[in-house]
């Protein structure tokens, strides 16, 4: 867990960096929050609360959470999230290693459908310090207190390009706020830690050399979105968008190295981590694509989690000595002399 | 044998002994810190003859041995004690000269610590040999059977720990196509240093016992399987194997279970046995060198198995060694003559770290498939309090059997062990690469020996209530058969009372009544 945070850290900074006091304040009450009801609910429950605490899944559950918030929303979000992503994600499921959806995404989710407002409302990048940036008093006022805030607001990327295209726009017209460079470095309006790819793909690949986490589910999500985007680009380049603005924009990065290889929700089998991190790929293009909502990541994330159960009850490792369906192994070739006589 | 399998076989023969084998990879596994040098470089030495022996009559898998001898006769240095008792079991020779103190229980050297029946023996000081020991000039020129006949009178099990009489596998050829003997040295437990001692300082009688097996098996080709930790004893087995051009010694990649005979079979030949088979099902069948060594010993000297080496280690022993240790010896005998114990072990094990048992006592004895002896240290144990599952799967890539552990624990723990089955629970081979990787310190493999010993118990359970219903359903019937018996009897005695009372009320009918009767 410590690993995986260390990871997170240099896009969780350069997200506080970058969207100034209120989304330091956010995450914070995030972060607090998380970890307070986990530990009310281990209390409630009679368990070790110290000793569970120090494992720092909450921490992680938490942070991970104020990553995707909106980085101007209200502390109450935050709060709610907290209780949501600890209480009804992880711990009616019996606590830690049981719960069958990511925690995190569970709140994401919930929060998103109770409070669309508050969840929708993008801020431009206001780097510390910067002219324009507000203030620590300032900060403290649109966080706790309600401060009006839309002189700062625009779009996300996504719903940028999705409010255009539904508006009959050309692909070409409604991508031209669209700069690549800005997304992959992340200095683009979005949710707190999500924005700079170049930082969390550093990070997610440092895991994975320190073999935190596998290889499959980042590549086969990565991928499949890429080859997806790929081809639907070449099919119609009037309406699909191509691949590196799927891989840069929204949560795509985020959720390829840190959310969907939570192993607690995942497939424990190789084949089963593929399949996984394929699903999710699928399911954010199809819901960015053609669903309701211009992000798609946290859907995909708890539609797979659904689906882990039964992906580890078929896609198991071959048994020593056995074939895929459980037989044992036969050499005809080779059979004992008691068969041949 | 189909064409195929020549083949397969001639490739197999005509790769010459210089060339390199072509190694296979095998699935999971892990890499522990070896901790050999702790040992490696002590010398066998052979334990002073200790006070008295304890010899157990059940030391091999299979039927217990039977006592030929009584309490206070003398017996001599190799003569028989214990014969074996059906199909699969071993006899048992006396490890020295003396007299038969006792046939008894003692404490075995199991973790259940249960007293076993086991025969004491007090050595005369004398260490003569029975006159009987003498070996064959020429074992070559012995038929298979009679290789097989003698390795069997000898008493020589597996040594590698899991003591199945060898004779019985030397007659595998009369059931299967074999084409190549392994000699097992990779000795892949940490720790563990008696094979490459034995390896190191008896090349020859290790070499000469694996080609009098080959002849009996029939086979014509002889690989000699060592870990690459190993170097010396690689270096001097290729040199005592160098004059024998179908004798191959590979270096095997350090990866532990590689001495699980199925896995080490998969990395010298690509092929996994068949799932409940044996080796022997694709040709090959496994020994370990100390047998190897046991085996020539037997054959060209005669002798039986009646001692062994055994690795004292683990950084609680003052000096560990290899030491030659007569069978029946306690433990606590080798430990005081490796200088004790330099601070309170907080483990005691019997074999290695990762498949060893705990000692439930120093005073159990040391037995045919006693390898090692540890006494660890709390910092060498790293004994922590097992974490809930994160399902983080470091279990399934460790896994050299392609199964599922935390599953399986999971079922185990909710006491479904039927599910367990079904998930693979009967293919585990009990290495403990699971639970040496968790991250949560859960004793996974401790579950499934657990549920393993638990199906064992209800089987045997099943068993007798099977046989207990038999029995009642018999007596029942016998009862009911009795009594039925009985009834027609009185009936019969009944009516004969009748007839006569009757013959004698009416004294003239009683003629016809007595013939219509």
């Amino acid at each position: 867990m410590a690993l995986v945070i260390l990871a997170l850290l240099p896009a969780t900074l350069f997200g506080l960096y970058q969207f100034g006091w209120p989304a330091i304040f956010l995450f914070t009450v995030t972060v607090a929050a998380t970890v307070g009801f986990e530990a009310l609910a281990l209390m409630a429950a009679g368990k070790p609360v110290r000793v569970t605490l120090m494992d720092g899944s909450a921490l992680l559950t938490g942070w991970l959470l104020a990553m995707t918030l909106p980085p101007w929303a209200p502390w109450w979000i935050g709060v709610v999230g907290g209780a949501l992503a600890v209480l009804l994600g992880k711990q009616v499921f019996g606590g830690i290693g049981q719960n069958l959806f990511n925690p995190a995404m569970v709140a994401r989710v919930t929060l998103l459908i109770s409070f669309p407002l508050e969840m929708t409302r993008w801020v431009m990048p206001q780097p510390m310090f910067s002219s324009g940036a507000p203030g620590f008093l300032e900060g403290l006022a649109i966080t706790f207190g309600n401060r009006s805030y839309d002189a700062f607001t625009g779009a996300s990327l996504l719903g940028h390009v999705r409010t255009e295209l539904g508006r009959g726009e050309h692909l070409d017209a409604a991508l031209s706020a669209f700069d690549p460079l800005s997304a992959l470095f992340g200095t683009v309006p979005g949710s707190l830690g999500e924005t700079s790819a170049v930082l969390l793909v550093a990070g997610g690949l440092w895991l994975i050399a320190k073999r935190i986490i596998g290889w499959e589910i980042p590549v086969s999500l990565v991928g499949t979105i890429a080859v997806l985007a790929t081809t639907m680009h070449f099919v119609d380049p009037a309406r699909y968008a191509p691949a590196h603005y799927h891989l840069l924009a929204g949560a795509t990065m985020l959720a390829a190295f840190f959310i969907a290889t939570d192993p607690v929700t995942s497939p424990v089998s190789r084949q089963g981590q593929i399949l996984f991190g394929a699903g999710v790929g699928l399911l954010i293009y199809v819901i960015r694509t053609w669903g309701g909502y211009p992000e798609g990541v946290a859907f995909a994330i708890l539609l797979m989690n659904a689906a882990t159960p039964m992906i580890d009850h078929y896609l198991k490792p071959r048994i020593y000595g056995r074939d895929r369906r459980g037989k044992p192994l036969e050499y005809p070739e080779l059979s004992a002399k008691g068969g041949e006589r | 044998m189909s064409t195929r399998a020549s083949t397969l076989m001639s490739a197999l023969m005509s790769t010459t002994p210089s060339a390199k084998l072509k190694l296979f990879r095998i699935r999971g596994g892990v890499h522990p810190d070896d901790r050999k040098a702790l040992a490696a470089e002590a010398p066998i030495e052979d334990l002073p003859m200790p006070v008295l022996l304890h010899i157990p009559l059940q030391q091999h898998i299979g039927a217990a041995a039977n006592p030929v001898v009584q309490r206070r006769q003398h017996v001599l240095k190799g003569e028989l004690i214990a014969h074996a008792q059906g199909a699969v079991s071993a006899p048992i020779h006396a490890p020295t000269s003396g007299r038969i103190a006792g046939l008894g229980l003692y404490p075995a050297n199991h973790p259940s610590g249960l007293n076993v029946r086991a025969i004491t023996l007090q050595p005369d000081g004398e260490d003569r040999w029975h006159p009987d020991v003498e070996g064959v000039d020429d074992p070559f020129a012995l038929v298979p059977e009679e290789i097989a006949a003698r390795v069997a009178a000898a008493g020589v099990v597996g040594m590698g720990g899991a003591t199945f009489p060898s004779a019985v596998k030397l007659n595998l050829r009369n059931r299967y196509s074999l084409h190549t003997l392994v000699i097992n040295g990779s000795e892949c437990e940490p720790y563990l240093t008696c094979d490459d001692r034995l390896m190191r300082e008896q090349p020859e009688g290790v070499v000469d016992g694996a080609r009098i097996m080959a002849h009996a098996l029939g086979v014509g080709r002889i690989v000699i399987g060592i870990e690459g930790n190993k170097p010396q004893a690689i270096a001097i087995l290729q040199e005592a194997a160098a004059p024998f051009a179908h004798i191959h010694v590979v270096r095997l990649p350090m990866r532990y279970p590689m001495g699980s005979e199925k896995h080490l079979v998969q990395t010298l030949t690509g092929k996994e046995t068949p799932a409940r088979g044996l080796t022997a099902d694709i040709g090959v069948v496994v020994h370990n060198p100390a047998t190897a060594f046991a085996v020539h010993e037997a054959l060209r000297l005669g002798r039986p198995l009646i001692s062994r080496v055994v690795t004292i280690t683990g950084q609680a022993i003052t000096r560990p060694r290899n030491l030659r240790v007569p069978i029946g010896t306690r433990v606590e005998s080798l430990i005081d003559h490796c200088g004790g114990f330099s601070e309170a072990p907080a483990k005691l094990i019997s074999g290695g770290p990762m498949m060893g048992q705990p000692l439930a006592e120093l005073r159990v004895p040391i037995m045919k498939g006693s390898n090692g002896v540890l006494a660890l240290t709390a910092a060498e144990t790293n004994q922590r309090q097992p974490a809930p599952c994160i399902r983080c799967a470091s279990c399934v890539g460790a896994c050299p059997c392609g199964l599922v552990p935390l599953n399986m624990a999971a079922h185990i723990r909710g006491g479904d062990l039927d599910s367990a089955v079904g998930q693979g629970l009967m293919d585990c081979i009990g290495c403990g690469s699971c639970a040496y990787v968790c991250p949560a310190h859960i004793p996974l493999v401790q579950y499934f020996n657990h549920a393993k010993g638990e199906l064992a118990a209800r089987g045997r359970a099943k068993q007798k209530q099977t046989e207990t219903k038999r029995l009642a359903e018999a007596r029942t019937a016998r009862i009911e058969a009795q009594k039925r018996a009985k009834r027609e009897a009185m009936a019969r005695r009944k009516r004969e009372a009748e007839a006569k009372k009757r013959a004698e009320a009416v004294p003239k009918a009683a003629p016809e009544v007595a013939e219509a009767d």
